[in-house]
C-alpha cells in the first residue's frame, strides 16, 4: 500500500534533482529557473500529500499559494531574461556583472 | 495493486523526465520533458484525491509557465551548446551536494520512521466535510478563512504581470501608428479636389 513514506522519498528525489539541475547548468540561465521549477513542484507535492494523508486541507490552499508565486515568478524572471538578452546578445550568467565598480 | 501500480509509474517517468529535464542539450526539449514531469505529478496527485490542485497544475504550469518557457527559449537567439562548457566541471561539486541534500532527506524520513520523531496532528478545523468533494471543499475554505490571502495571491499575480508587461515593453520609433486627433481633423474639403478636366487633357496634380 503507498503511504506517505512513498510520496516525502519522491518529493525528496525531486527537489535534489532540482539543486542538482541549478549546479549542473550554471551558465544557463533558462534550464536554472526550469529547476527552480522542479523544486517548487517537489514541495508541491509534499505538501499535497501531507494535506491528503492528514486529512486536512490547508496543504491544498498552501500548494494553490506557491503555484502562484511559481507563477509570478516564471513571469518576470523571464522577462528580465528577455531585456538582458536584448541588451547583451548573451544569456550566461557569468557574464553578468555590470552592477560591478 | 493498481494504486501502487499507478504510482510507480508515474513516480517512474516524473523522475526519468526530471533527470532530462537536467540533462538534456536541447532547451526546448528541456521544456518538453518539465511538461511531462507536471502531468505526471498532476497523475500523482490525483491517486491522492487531490484532483483540484492537480488540475490546477495542468492548467497553470503546463498550460501558461511551460508555453512562457517555451515562448522565450525560441525567442532568444542563443548557441546554447556553448553553455554547456562548464558542464563536467560543475559535476562532482553538483553531485556532492545533491548526495549529501538526499542523505539529510533520507535521514529525516529514517528519524520519523523510526519513531523518535513525533509529527503534530491535525487539528481538523479544516478536513474534508462528509460528502463533499474535493473542489467543493477547498472552495468552501477558500473563500472563507482564507479569503484575505486569496485576494493576496491575486494581487501577486497582477503585480506579477504588470511588471512583466513593463519590463519588456518598448517604444519602437519606426513604426506609424494611428494618429486618432489628425484623422478626426481632416475634413473632406481639403483632402480632396473636384476637377473637370477638358477631353483628351488629363489631370495635373
Amino acid at each position: 500500500m503507498i503511504g506517505i513514506e512513498h510520496y516525502v522519498a519522491v518529493s525528496s528525489i525531486l527537489f535534489v534533482l532540482g539543486v542538482l539541475g541549478i549546479f549542473l547548468n550554471r551558465k544557463n540561465v533558462i534550464v536554472i529557473l526550469m529547476a527552480i521549477e522542479l523544486i517548487l513542484l517537489a514541495v508541491n507535492l509534499n505538501l499535497v500529500a501531507f494535506s491528503a494523508f492528514l486529512h486536512d486541507l490547508t496543504g491544498q490552499i498552501f500548494a494553490m499559494f506557491v503555484l502562484t508565486v511559481a507563477a509570478g515568478e516564471a513571469a518576470i524572471g523571464l522577462a528580465i531574461l528577455v531585456i538582458y538578452f536584448r541588451g547583451r546578445g548573451t544569456i550566461a550568467v557569468d557574464d553578468v556583472n555590470r552592477m560591478k565598480g | 495493486m493498481i494504486q501502487a501500480f499507478a504510482f510507480y509509474l508515474f513516480t517512474a517517468i516524473m523522475l526519468f523526465s526530471a533527470v532530462s529535464v537536467i540533462f538534456a542539450r536541447n532547451p526546448v526539449h528541456s521544456v518538453l520533458w518539465l511538461i511531462l514531469a507536471f502531468f505526471n505529478a498532476a497523475g500523482l496527485m490525483v491517486l491522492i484525491g487531490a484532483e483540484f490542485i492537480a488540475m490546477l497544475l495542468v492548467i497553470v504550469y503546463v498550460g501558461a509557465v511551460a508555453v512562457l518557457f517555451l515562448f522565450v527559449v525560441m525567442m532568444l537567439d542563443i548557441d546554447f551548446s556553448e553553455m554547456r562548457a562548464g558542464f563536467i566541471k560543475n559535476a562532482p561539486l553538483g553531485l556532492l551536494i545533491a548526495a549529501v541534500l538526499l542523505a539529510e532527506l533520507g535521514l529525516g524520513l529514517g528519524v520519523w520512521h523510526s519513531g523518535a520523531l513525533q509529527l503534530g496532528v491535525a487539528s481538523g478545523a479544516a478536513a474534508t466535510p462528509e460528502g463533499l468533494s474535493n473542489t467543493a471543499a477547498i472552495g468552501a475554505l477558500l473563500y472563507t478563512r482564507y479569503l484575505f490571502l486569496f485576494e493576496a495571491a491575486g494581487i501577486i499575480l497582477l503585480v506579477a504581470m504588470i511588471g512583466a508587461i513593463v519590463l519588456t515593453h518598448r517604444q519602437r520609433s519606426d513604426t506609424r501608428g494611428q494618429n486618432v486627433g489628425r484623422q478626426i481633423a481632416r475634413r473632406p474639403e481639403e483632402a480632396t479636389i473636384n476637377v473637370k478636366p477638358a477631353v483628351g487633357q488629363g489631370v495635373t496634380l
